[in-house]
């Protein structure tokens, strides 16, 4: 169920799944014809899509039906079998410093437990080429407010602690675009409130988030564009200008086009 | 959030940054990695305690009439060595896999080059640790009197474990995407072991022997090629490793 082009929350047209995108420099993302194939099996199938800065894309669906995948194109961590990436302007895969721009947060923490929230912390700044790492990573636990935990190791923290330091871990150079890969999974309800509250935060501050979870009342929270995956394809894709979505209309929808899919 | 500005773009369009950058990033990711062995000690303990109870019982199963000590020692010595560096080499990728830690080293600007080089680091210098405790132990049980050669003795072994770190760490990047790394990685590469093994056993057979080094000239440099062609190849190759 492909829906027409909408004007975004910045105001920026924002293209819809399969069809041609304009190129516009100053957009945060631009994917044109994205396909990754495993072994012949298409697990995103030719999706295009823009995202402003500011904007928050949650991409929800079943198991297997091309969320990570598309997460980790839009971020060039992997290559696509066909189709254009490109981050603010440059295409992916680019020259090492367009990496920058982006931060990966996952349902792992990657964060290495015999090593302190510091030296983790650090370490990511070390490897992303800050220049003043010891100061960049004062300020962004302080931030998180795990400034007090600085020099515990990460295996003594709680799931919650460890997902802040997770968070601390891949903004520290202060990426523009951060792709969150089911970052709720394992947290409580207090820890999940935390989180979504410092990735709002985060996009307040213009940092583009996309958001791939099953989990539909937080992902909904925080999108300006929620889009329903099912085998590689957008089938729904809906955008929230200036309101919220309503939620029990889109809990309906998904539910509807999910077991469709399954039946 | 930004915490500073990065310099490593620039440096990297410039020649006479970008070999510091690499370096830099790779005893960079070789600390860490030896932090995190330093704090667990899982590993180091494990080979240390493999190394000294093989040493003990080759000793015990050694007859010294029927064969002398500077014949048996070098493939002793060569035994321990390989199966030890072993046991190191699964936990060089298995810490970055635990919590995926692996993806965000990825998605840094860090190049996969300097990730490789820095895992050789680490293992070249686990190896040589497990070594340090090894050498001394099989001069001892062995009553091997080496003398001034024991510089000599320490090069080849040096030598030689660079490619062995270096072939180790590459089969080990391969096999820890696999759900049976620690069967694999000894099936991938102990063959690959073998043109490495056998050169070294047989210059330190000459330096035990108490023959010089130029005698076991011919050996030496089939060691050091193999090490050349070994490690060139093996950084070429591990960015396509990590390729999904």
């Amino acid at each position: 169920m492909p829906i027409p082009p909408e004007t975004g929350a910045t105001g920026v047209a924002t293209a819809v799944a399969t069809g041609a995108a304009t190129l516009t420099p100053s957009l945060a993302v631009e994917a044109e014809g994205l396909v990754r194939a495993f072994g012949g099996k298409r697990a995103v199938d030719g999706v295009s899509l823009t995202l402003a800065e500011g904007d928050c894309l949650a991409l929800f669906g079943p198991n297997g039906a091309g969320k990570t995948t598309l997460l980790r194109l839009l971020g060039g961590l992997l290559k696509p079998t066909k189709g254009t990436t490109r981050l603010h302007g440059v295409p992916l895969p680019g020259p090492a410093e367009t990496r920058r721009l982006v931060g990966l947060i996952s349902h792992h923490s990657m964060l290495y437990p015999a090593l302190s929230v510091r030296e983790n912390v650090r370490f990511a700044a070390e490897c992303q080429g800050v220049l003043e790492a010891d100061e960049a990573t004062t300020a962004v636990l302080g931030r998180l407010r795990v400034l007090d935990r600085a020099n515990q190791p990460v295996r003594f923290l709680s799931r919650g602690l460890q997902q802040r330091v997770s968070i601390a871990r891949a903004l520290v150079h202060g990426p523009r675009l951060v792709l969150l890969d089911e970052p709720y999974t394992g947290l409580d309800e207090v820890g999940a409130l935390a989180f979504t509250d410092a990735l709002r935060e985060l996009k307040a501050g213009g940092a583009t988030l996309v958001l791939v979870t099953h989990n539909l009342v937080e992902g909904i929270a925080l999108a300006t564009r929620a889009v329903i995956m099912r085998g590689g394809r957008f089938v729904y894709d809906e955008h929230t200008p200036h309101g919220g979505f309503d939620l029990p209309e889109f809990q309906a929808r998904y539910r509807a086009l999910v077991h469709e899919g399954l039946a | 959030m930004s915490g500073g500005v990065s310099s490593r773009g620039q440096s990297a369009t410039n020649a006479g940054h970008a070999a510091p950058a690499f370096l830099a990033d790779a005893l960079r990711i070789a600390r860490k990695d030896l932090l995190i062995e330093f704090r667990t000690r899982s590993a180091f303990m494990a080979a240390t305690v493999f190394a000294v109870l093989s040493v003990v019982i080759f000793r015990f199963t050694w007859d010294p009439t029927a064969i002398p000590a500077f014949d048996l020692a070098p493939g002793v010595l060569w035994v321990i060595f390989t199966f030890s560096g072993l046991l190191g080499l699964n936990r060089s990728f298995g810490l970055e896999l635990s919590e995926r830690a692996y993806d965000g080293l990825l998605a840094s600007q860090v190049s996969r080059e300097s990730i490789f080089v820095g895992k050789v680091l680490a293992n070249l210098a686990f190896v040589a640790g497990v070594q340090a405790l090894t050498l001394p132990a099989v001069a001892l049980f062995f009553d091997l009197h080496v003398g001034a050669a024991w510089g000599v003795l320490i090069g080849i072994v040096l030598c030689a474990s660079l490619g062995l770190a270096a072939v180790g760490t590459l089969f080990a990047a391969i096999a820890s995407n696999t759900r049976l790394a620690e069967l694999l990685l000894p099936m991938m590469t102990l063959p690959f072991f073998v043109p490495l093994v056998i050169p070294a056993a047989q210059t330190s057979a000459y330096i035990l022997r108490g023959q010089p080094l130029e005698d076991a000239m011919p050996w030496f440099k089939l060691l050091v090629a193999f090490d050349l062609v070994f490690v060139t190849a093996c950084i070429v190759v591990f960015p396509y490793t990590i390729e999904e």
